[in-house]
């Protein structure tokens, strides 16, 4: 388990993390969001003890970061942001560091970095020093050293930061795979990786939690959760079949592809009397869809009021 | 394997990981000896000791010394792999350690590979040898004092640069501060027991105490003291300057 308690940090007159408590729990993949500043490396630097709370506590597998810190840091795996590495070595003699530092020996210590190296892909640059790598594959170097010891808890500050689509995709499944039996927490700014990891999303802007549940919840909270988007050939014909729906608030047309977009009333179904009046009208339609609401504005709904109170 | 040993591996093996530390050590041997042999006129002196080798050595140290230590935390902090090492289970007292210690032992290999002119002096007449080890010895610990200055100026700054001034700075201070010259300047308006104060806070003083050959327990506790206390302060220094 990760436990954080009015976890605080100030500079000075600056409060750049004010008193989060969350508790992650194994199985869960716990997602934190937030704007540029808002605290979210600060807190992860926190848990993983290289910074000192000002105030508060954080836990990690029941050891307390400040009191107990050798103990924390073994039971967890951390990928600081940016995934810095030391540039003049190779993939496999950082692998080997790292797990000598990490105590593993014989058997075990040649078992787990062999398995790193398949899981990461980093056979074919063992042997280049990691300056020389592409952004991709040093990424994926600090992956590998977060994870090297198998850790039961997990902190990725932006695994995915930098990568290509492709990249990213292989990421999110590593982490999916190893989510079953691990606590993880990540930290991204790409509204996409949620849905594809997170079981749970907390939001963080001008140092404060202001949100936490699971994506789904919160994109519930979007406006657009359970509107209705459509692309119609005659969009003229399909307004006018709209207007007849009872329960629809308002509409909205992207000036682009034209697509219609239909939100309802607070706790209205629009769905079906939409599909209905489109076939009893003769409207033709070539895409008809139901949202579940869009994160992106969410995250801008929730983080907005706080922007102003970013870092100087 | 124990956590020191781990990181004085890594470190160590950095130095030689680029053509730097060669350059390092060429440049070394090259002054070393030219010093010795124009400026300290080794041969037309006629006796058959290394003075003149190691009475060169705290201003060869001077430059090259802060050199090799301006990179320990600064480097470490510029590339962000001071997040790395601290949050992997090692303690800072260990990680501050044992990259000092590599370092001090990168400066020893330097100073090892000076050994041609020692052959040379005993091939040419018959020195003291026990004296010219207790030269090294004190070579040795002289630049272990500058290297703990310069891990402490390099924790201050990620600029590299800022670090190696500020360490030749500090180090040429506190061997000036052993200085005749510095101390008569001192004596004509301080009482003696303050300039003698001074005297004993100079490396100058307690490297040339051992370097006559004899090894007093109170300059080898000068050297250890000087080394801790810069170590200590490097920690606290990291321990400050991480949310930078």
């Amino acid at each position: 388990m990760i436990e954080t308690s009015d976890l605080t940090k100030r500079y000075g007159p600056f409060t750049a993390v004010d008193g989060i408590s969350f508790k992650v729990e194994p199985g869960q993949v716990l997602g934190f969001l937030g704007p540029n500043g808002a605290g979210k490396s600060t807190t992860m630097k926190m848990i993983a003890g290289f910074l000192a709370p000002t105030a508060g506590s954080a836990k990690v597998c029941g050891y307390d970061v400040e009191s107990q810190p050798i103990e924390a840091k073994r039971a967890l795996g951390y990928l600081p942001e940016g995934a810095p590495s030391y540039g003049e070595m190779t993939p496999r003699s950082f692998l080997e560091f790292v797990a000598d530092l990490r105590g593993l020996v014989g058997e075990r210590r040649k078992q787990r970095i062999d398995d790193v190296i398949g899981r990461l892909q980093l056979d074919a640059v063992l042997a280049q020093p990691i300056d020389t790598l592409s952004k991709g594959f040093k990424r994926r170097v600090g992956l590998a050293q977060a994870i090297l010891h198998d850790p039961p808890a997990l902190i990725l500050d932006e695994p995915t930061d930098g990568l290509d689509p492709n990249q990213k995709h292989e990421v999110r499944g590593l982490i999916n795979a190893m989510s079953a039996e691990k606590i993880i927490v990540i930290s991204t700014h790409i509204l996409e990786e949620v849905h594809a990891v997170c079981t749970r999303a907390v939001i963080i802007a001008g140092g404060r939690l202001l949100a936490d549940s699971t994506p789904a919840e919160l994109e519930a909270r979007s406006r657009y959760h359970g509107a209705v988007s459509l692309i119609a050939v005659n969009t003229g014909a399909a307004r006018e079949a709209l207007a007849r729906v009872a329960d629809i608030d308002s509409i909205e047309i992207d000036p682009q592809d034209h697509r219609i977009t239909a939100i309802p009333k607070k706790g209205r179904a629009i769905f079906v009397p939409i599909s209905e009046a489109l076939k009893n009208q003769g409207v033709e339609v070539s895409q008809l869809q139901l949202e579940a609401g869009r994160l992106d504005e969410v995250f801008r709904t929730i983080t907005q009021p706080h922007a102003t109170e970013g870092r100087a | 394997m124990n956590p020191v040993r781990t990181v004085f591996r890594r470190e160590l093996a950095s130095y030689f990981a680029t053509p730097v530390a060669y350059v390092f050590i060429v440049i070394f041997l090259i002054l070393a000896g030219a010093l010795t042999f124009y400026y300290g006129e080794f041969y037309e002196r006629g006796r058959a000791d290394l003075q003149p080798f190691f009475g060169f050595h705290p201003w060869l140290y001077l430059f090259l010394v802060p050199a090799i230590a301006m990179r320990l935390w600064a480097e470490e902090r510029k590339s962000g792999t001071i997040e790395l090492l601290l949050t992997l289970p090692i303690t800072m007292w260990q990680a501050v350690f044992a990259k000092f210690l590599a370092a001090w032992a990168f400066v020893g290999i330097a100073l090892a590979l000076t050994f041609p002119i020692w052959i040379t002096v005993n091939y040419l007449g018959d020195p003291d040898n026990g004296v010219i080890v207790a030269s090294y010895l004190g070579s040795l610990l002289m630049a272990g004092a500058f290297l703990a200055i310069g891990s402490c100026l390099s924790a201050a700054t990620r600029n590299q640069v800022v670090a190696f001034i500020l360490t030749v700075v500090i180090c040429f201070l506190l061997l000036m501060a052993g200085f005749p010259l510095v101390l008569g300047f001192f004596q004509s308006f301080l009482p003696q027991g303050v300039v003698d104060a001074i005297a004993g806070l100079s490396l100058f003083t307690h490297f040339q105490a051992i370097s006559k050959g004899v090894i007093d327990l109170r300059d080898l506790i000068y050297f250890a003291l000087t080394i801790a206390a810069w170590l200590y302060a490097t920690a606290i220094v990291i321990d400050l300057k991480k949310a930078d």
